[in-house]
């Protein structure tokens, strides 16, 4: 009885299909309620960062910018020094993202395909690093910057982050899933380790780079404890920094300005994940297709 | 030419298979390899492992940054050990792993098997993107308008309390308030990743195993207990490792939502940390304490990885 078309779909289905709809029912409704609920807060920044300012804390909450009043956004850009923050967090963001496909790249291809002694020693410690939160290495790490004259710079916090336990990791495996004949195939041809790596398997990487560049951009354009450490100018601040500091001085001042801070600071993150999406399943279908 | 070109890295006369030749890489340039490996290398070596070896010896030294720093043995770790401070934030980050972790998974679990029950499929989509969602925000900027909506007097959560009847709860101005908006602020945000495991995990699992169960007469929920939670533990148990992990070093969500207080009664592990290092500047115990959460990690760590070999089921 039970046809193919059935065996393809989602695993319960079987099952799922002999009871009343009600239980269907009573699914979506859950499901709507959780998902209501995770997106009712961002929908309340949004809408509430459009309120007038004085209008802003009034009750009933408002969950849809109906007549939407730009005030807030003008007044963050006076109340804090937005470009200068922005600046900052593309800067610091970027420069971490493009480090770590670099030098991901690089590691991880010398994991997978190149030839030395203490090779597993070496990724196991590399490996082993992924388990030690950067709380618990925060302080030497600070001293460190702090001896090499960074205190307070932008670089503070780039530097540490370029090294990246898990890029490596990514990478290796995906240069362990592409074709190994392409090497044995530029050999032949007479290139020279370098020009394998340089012309054949980094064209091929792009994908998988991808996904580290956009996994560092995420993380780190949201990140906050590091900052707030190695950070002490208002100049080298970077958005969350800012944000917070904006909400402190403000206190229960004029939500919607704050808001509206919070709403600019999520567009990359937000630009970066609707792109990023198709380049991590791109990446990840192009590691396993072949 | 080709022949020779192929072995040349093989003594003479011994022929490594195809596949296991190519994984172990034809190139022997070593010059090459750590060439590549220096920028992580080294980069490693100097902000990772310099610095964890640097931990625990600071651990043992009594150190404000300005004078010389001077050997003090094992009295960081006596001091941290019975400063009420340090014991109430453990105690503090202990309950909120415990707390945190157990909602999160309930809630990734359930909302994975419900979303993976049929569905249409743009809803499916739909859903799974809703809950991934806060993952892709930071964790200040979720905290900041977080402590809006939990505002005594104009937040919206006591105004959708108010309309049942519920009076004001004073969140953020008492202990037990604080404490639950910082596990539900966490919870909000990071449940989107155990969920997206167990979605994984359950798409593994085989559709016959739920024909042969339902065959046998399991229905509803207790196939899910018998067929579904056995063959998802594994997934269980990666996700409730991550999930402890990082719960264990929560700093952002009660640093902006609450300072810690009111008194101490959100302060963690992590808050201590920084406060003793770069507010009281004593950066000896700020690394004592830090050796002692990496040791509480590692020990979690291993202790869920032995009850695994006793309870996990792998097909």
């Amino acid at each position: 009885m039970t046809t193919t078309s059935e065996r393809t779909q989602a695993p319960a289905h079987a099952v799922a299909r002999r009871k009343t709809s009600w239980n269907t029912v009573l699914r979506v409704v859950l499901l709507l309620i959780a998902a209501a609920l995770t997106l009712g807060p961002v929908l309340w920044t949004l809408s509430t960062s459009l309120r007038s300012p004085s209008e802003s804390f009034k009750l009933p909450p408002s969950f849809f910018p109906w007549n939407p009043d730009f005030t807030s956004y003008a007044q963050v850009f006076q109340q804090l020094d937005m470009v200068i923050l922005v600046l900052n967090s593309a800067l610091v963001t970027g420069l971490i993202a493009v480090g770590q496909m670099v030098s991901a790249a690089m590691a991880g291809y010398a994991f997978a395909n190149l030839k030395f002694r203490g090779r597993g020693a070496l990724f196991s410690i590399v490996l082993a690093t992924m388990m030690v939160p950067v709380q618990v290495t925060i302080v030497p790490v600070f001293m460190l910057i702090r001896g090499m004259g960074l205190s307070d710079t932008l670089l503070a916090l780039i530097l540490p982050a370029i090294p990246t336990a898990f890029g490596t990791f990514l990478m290796r495996q995906y240069f362990l899933g592409l074709p190994a004949d392409l090497a044995e195939a530029a050999a032949i041809d007479g290139a020279s380790p370098w020009r394998t790596f340089r012309s054949v398997y980094a064209p091929l990487a792009v994908p998988g780079m991808a996904i580290v560049g956009i996994l560092a951009f995420n993380f780190h354009w949201n990140e906050f404890f590091r900052p707030l450490i190695m950070t002490i100018s208002e100049k080298n601040f970077t958005l969350p920094l800012g944000l917070v500091s904006l909400q402190g001085n403000m206190g229960t001042g004029s939500i919607s300005v704050v808001l509206a801070g919070v709403v600019l600071s999520m567009i990359p993150a937000l630009v970066v994940f609707i792109f990023g999406q198709r380049a991590l399943q791109a990446g990840l279908t192009a590691g396993t297709g072949k | 030419m080709s022949t020779t070109t192929r072995h040349r890295a093989e003594p003479a006369g011994k022929v490594a298979p195809p596949a296991a030749h190519a994984k172990a890489g034809r190139h022997s340039q070593p010059w090459l390899a750590w060439l590549f490996l220096a920028p992580t290398i080294l980069g490693m070596g100097m902000f990772t492992l310099l610095p964890i070896v640097a931990s625990v010896v600071l651990a043992f030294f009594r150190w404000d940054i300005i004078s010389a720093p001077t050997f003090v043995g094992f009295d960081n770790f006596a001091e941290v050990v019975q400063d009420p401070t340090v014991r109430v934030s453990f105690v503090n980050t202990l309950v909120f792993v415990v707390v945190a972790v157990a909602l999160q998974m309930g809630l990734a679990l359930g909302l994975a098997i419900m979303v993976q029950e049929k569905l249409p499929a743009w809803l499916r989509t739909f859903f799974r993107s809703a809950f991934f969602f806060p993952l892709i925000l930071s964790a200040a900027s979720v905290s900041i308008f977080m402590r809006y909506l939990f505002n005594e007097q104009f937040g919206v959560v006591n105004w959708l309390l108010s309309l049942v009847g519920i009076p004001a709860v004073p969140w953020l101005t008492t202990s037990g308030g604080s404490a639950a908006v910082v596990i539900l602020v966490y919870v909000w945000q990071n449940f989107g990743f155990s969920f997206l495991l167990f979605v994984g995990g359950l798409a593994s699992i085989p559709v016959e195993t739920y024909e042969a169960a339902s065959l046998d007469g399991a229905t509803g929920w207790r196939k899910h207990l018998h067929v579904t939670l056995p063959l998802l533990s594994p997934t269980t148990l990666l996700a409730s490792v991550m999930a402890i992990i990082s719960a264990l070093q929560v700093f952002d969500q009660p640093y902006v939502l609450t300072r810690g207080g009111p008194g101490d009664s959100t302060r963690t592990a992590v808050m201590v940390i920084f406060e003793s290092a770069f507010q009281r500047l004593e950066f000896g115990q700020a690394s004592a304490i830090g050796v002692i959460l990496t040791l509480i990690i590692m020990a979690i760590t291993a202790a869920q990885f032995r009850l695994s070999k006793r309870f996990v089921f792998y097909q």
